[in-house]
């Protein structure tokens, strides 16, 4: 079961790598978004599979009875779901504002920070 | 710790750095007088170390340690023994006087206490220096007077001449202290031993060791750029930037001083060698022979002390370098000599320039009527400097005549370097002593008179202990060079030194020889000067030449390796950090043959099949989508199978949350893709899109190959087990996960949401901030409201 979890999320890794290496700043967004799925999924995976048992202890017991699907793992991706969430949010609004200002989405084009021909450090002391 | 005795030695080395707290303060207060009561603190060491002083002479030595970094067995020690009492005694005495003196000479500049903050600084690095028994302390004390020098130097930091002395004094001797430390830190993995102490009671330990040419090495590195000898002298006269105070402290007694020190200290395990005895004698002699003959080129009196502070420094490293017992005693001397003399006629220097307006030798002349009391400091030290009698210069120059006399083979050199550097120093010294005072008045830019007290009380007090320390040439000999000597020698030594030669031998006659010689040459000196000249002039290039090219290679090699790496384009940055991440993935999993053994076939049922399909697809279309609508769409479907995934599998609070959340971000991206007018599509051209679907595809098989292995692996669920078994009994919570995030892991989650309330605050501020062409259009509006305004004044 894990083993093609795995492929899966090598196929997530895979588009949003490919979509993180675009000029463009929308698809590179699209690419983050689902690079977080893919992380989340990934630490899901690792944590190992159990089907349809949450981990919730009944109303009648101090401890859950049998096997019940690993929490920690669900722990942290709820913090890094958010996250991600909050984090995806601030580059949108970035991006958003990045093209008002620069009037380009192209990341090849954007060179205010870094502008081309710049001219050599200055000598001297 | 008490204030008694050789433990008080800590507080010796921290007092300093107090007074470095307190000196602007003291400054702001009392204006320049703050000198005399901020002198009190070297006065004070000095006269702890002179309390030491008889034990040490019995042959007593003391290392006072507390613990410092225990777990990497580094202390914060000291070592007190002859040697690093006369070098302690010669900072805290001719520091009490600098102090006064830089009093004096900045009086009324706005940052004299900035320079007294500098200059104790200095002080207790050096002291910490000289006193330091564990090699890391020691080391860092060594980095500490490199880096307080730079200060000192660069103090005129508005003249770019003052900035490139200092960063090029930095530059050496902080590279060479880099060195420095390699060499400890080899000595301490060959021998295991980290403190001087013990070190030098190990005899051979360094030796018999294999690499002992490497540690030699590397310690000569330290000490060579630290004492200026050639090629690396250079710059020290161009430290001579830095205000007088300093050249007379760290650039001629004390810092300049620290390699000779180092190799003095170490000479018992280091030295006696036959490549001890080759390196430091042809360093050392070719040192003393270049920097006589450029003092002789300068007309500047502090250029030409620093040339001859250079050639004094190669004198000590060749007599050190000889490690014959004689020549030691010599060095011993000389050491003190130079350190007496040299700073008091930087110091004369220094006030001739501060009351005659230029230090420029050939316009200068006929001040003895005017500063008559600098007068008679300056010859003193020059009679001193000069080797003549009766000064403990004489002395000096008597015993290493006597000591390199006699010498056989290569070595007879050594006597014959020092007669010609010894007869070369004596036609400075009259140049330095004489030339500005004999002779005729010459009009100077500044009415020459006598500086204050604050200025001549160093030039007399130093220039005198000269002369004292010839006049009881006993108790000299038995309190101060006997005991340095043992400590070079590391063998108990008894040194007589007398002032009065005992008998007409080599020595008397070879200090004769260089006097008739140096009174000749100094007769000559314009002829000389003008020689030397042509030479350098002929020569056209040196090595402060060379460090400016050097330097300029650096920045300008910088300045495109980093126009290489540093292209600008996102892109590139993210194909390359990608394609090292594959890499870091792929590489390992292969070398190491952990790839996954067989996939199994899983035992899906259809509908998790199904999602599973629905996300794969998702994921596709997201790529191959044409328009920005289907994109998000699809983006929606991957995200939404996650969610479906996460209910599937045990985990309804991850799946209700991945729905808003997915839900939110689709409505988001769609609200503000919708302003935009962009294309969602692809553009690249095909090469890039192969060679980046590559590197994306090695990322996803890595990823993929490395979670199969994982779990393939045991599972170890302790963690887990911990939270399934405490979460109701100790928490009181039946939601497992919750219970993690609000109690187990408080405040983690604490740390997530002002993680997500600061994405909050950011978005609204990149928001609030107006767009450019708005902010453009308001500031035109405010424009020409104002010129409205001024039209409106000026009608009426």
């Amino acid at each position: 079961m894990e083993a093609a979890f795995a492929i899966l999320i090598g196929m997530f890794f895979t588009v949003a790598v490919y979509l993180l290496m675009s000029r463009q700043l929308v698809r590179v967004l699209l690419g983050i978004a689902i690079l977080g799925n893919a992380v989340n999924l990934l630490i899901f995976t690792s944590g190992r599979l159990l089907r349809e048992v949450p981990p919730v202890i009944p109303e009648a017991l101090q401890v859950p009875e049998g096997t019940i699907a690993n929490p920690l793992p669900q722990a942290l991706i709820l913090t890094a779901i958010v996250i991600s969430f909050s984090f995806f949010a601030f580059l949108l609004v970035l991006s958003f504002r990045a093209y008002q200002e620069l009037g380009t989405d192209n990341t090849v084009e954007m060179r205010v920070a870094e502008p081309t021909g710049e001219t050599a450090p200055p000598q001297g002391y | 710790m008490s204030i008694t005795g050789p433990e008080a030695t800590f507080a010796a080395v921290l007092a300093p750095f107090a007074a470095a707290a307190i000196a602007p303060f003291a400054t702001r207060l009392l204006g320049a007088n703050a000198a005399w009561p901020l002198a009190v603190v070297p006065a004070a060491i000095f006269l702890f170390f002179a309390g030491l002083v008889p034990d040490v002479a019995g042959g007593a030595s003391f290392t006072p340690a507390v613990d410092w970094v225990p777990a990497y067995g580094v202390s914060f020690s000291f070592y007190v023994d002859g040697l690093s009492t006369l070098f302690a005694l010669l900072i805290s005495g001719i520091g009490t006087f600098i102090i006064l003196y830089a009093g004096g000479y900045l009086k009324g500049h706005p940052h004299q206490g900035r320079f007294f903050s500098f200059l104790f600084l200095f002080m207790g690095a050096m002291l910490g220096l000289v006193l330091g028994n564990d090699l890391i302390t020691l080391f860092i004390f060594w980095e500490l007077t490199s880096i307080t020098s730079f200060l000192l130097i660069g103090f005129d930091h508005l003249r770019a001449a003052s900035r490139r002395a200092a960063l090029q004094a930095l530059v050496v001797t902080g590279g060479g202290g880099l060195l420095l430390l390699a060499g400890f830190l080899m000595i301490i993995a060959l021998t295991g031993v980290t403190d001087m102490a013990t070190l030098l009671a190990g005899g051979d330990i360094l030796r018999e060791q294999a690499l002992y040419p490497l540690v030699l090495l590397l310690v000569l590195g330290g000490a060579f750029t630290k004492s200026a000898q050639f090629p690396f002298h250079f710059w020290l006269p161009n430290a001579m930037e830095a205000p007088t105070p300093v050249s007379a402290f760290l650039h001629s007694a004390t810092m300049v001083k620290a390699g000779v020190y180092l190799l003095m200290r170490m000479h018992p395990v280091l030295g006696d060698t036959a490549m001890w005895t080759t390196i430091l004698p042809i360093f050392g002699g070719i040192t003393l022979l270049v920097g006589t003959l450029l003092a002789v080129r300068q007309t500047d009196l502090k250029l030409m002390l620093a040339y001859t502070t250079v050639a004094s420094l190669g004198l000590l490293v060749m007599l050190t370098g000889t490690s014959w017992e004689k020549a030691i005693e010599g060095a011993v001397l000389y050491l003190l000599a130079h350190s007496l003399f040299k700073g008091a006629l930087f110091m004369v220097a220094g006030t001739i320039d501060h009351e005659a307006g230029t230090r420029d030798v050939t316009k200068l002349g006929g001040l003895r009527g005017a500063m008559p009391i600098t007068f008679a400091a300056a010859c003193l030290a020059a009679l001193s400097m000069s080797g003549l009698p009766p000064f403990v210069g004489f002395i000096a120059k008597e015993y290493l005549y006597a000591g390199t006399w006699g010498a056989t083979g290569a070595h007879q050199a050594v006597t014959a370097v020092a007669l010609i550097g010894n007869a070369l120093m004596l036609v400075i010294a009259a140049a330095v002593a004489l030339k500005p005072f004999l002779g005729p008045k010459v009009e100077t830019p500044k009415h020459a008179h006598e500086g204050p007290v604050l200025l001549f009380a160093g030039p007399v007090a130093l220039s005198l202990a000269g002369l004292a320390a010839a006049v009881m040439a006993h108790a000299t000999g038995v309190y101060f060079i006997s005991p340095v000597v043992s400590s070079v020698l590391g063998t108990a030594t008894e040194v007589e030194v007398h002032l009065i030669p005992g008998y007409i031998g080599a020595a008397l006659i070879l200090s004769m020889v260089t006097v008739a010689l140096g009174i000749v040459l100094y007769l000559k000196l314009d002829a000389l000067r003008a020689a030397m000249a042509r030479t350098l002039a002929a020569i056209g290039w040196g090595p402060d030449k060379g460090f400016d090219q050097v330097i300029a290679g650096i920045v300008s090699f910088s300045g495109s390796f980093t126009r290489l790496v540093q292209g600008g384009r996102m892109d590139v940055y993210m194909t390359l950090t990608f394609l090292v991440t594959a890499l870091a993935l792929l590489v390992p999993l292969t070398l190491t043959g952990n790839w996954p053994s067989a996939v199994p076939m899983p035992d899906f049922r259809f509908y998790e099949w199904g999602i599973l399909a629905i996300a794969a697809s998702g994921l596709f279309a997201v790529l191959v989508a044409k328009t920005r609508l289907t994109a998000i769409v699809s983006l929606g479907i991957q995200g939404f199978a996650v969610a479906v995934i996460f209910m599937l599998f045990g985990a309804p609070d991850l799946s209700f949350t991945q729905f808003m959340v997915e839900t939110l971000s689709v409505v988001i991206l769609a609200l503000v893709m919708t302003r935009l007018n962009l294309r969602p599509s692809d553009h690249r051209p095909m090469l890039p899109r192969i060679v980046q679907g590559t590197i994306a595809l090695g990322v996803g098989v890595g990823l993929a190959g490395l979670l199969m292995r994982i779990t393939e692996l045991s599972f170890d669920r302790s963690l887990s087990d911990f939270f399934e078994a405490y979460s109701r009994t100790i928490a009181h919570g039946r939601n497992i996960v919750n219970v993690i995030l609000v109690d187990f892991r408080g405040f983690d989650t604490f740390g997530e949401i002002a993680v997500v309330m600061l994405a909050g605050l950011c978005v609204l501020a990149l928001i609030r901030v107006r767009p450019k062409h708005a902010r453009e259009e308001a500031l035109d509006r405010a424009a020409g409201d104002e010129a409205l305004q001024k039209s409106g004044e000026a009608r009426l």
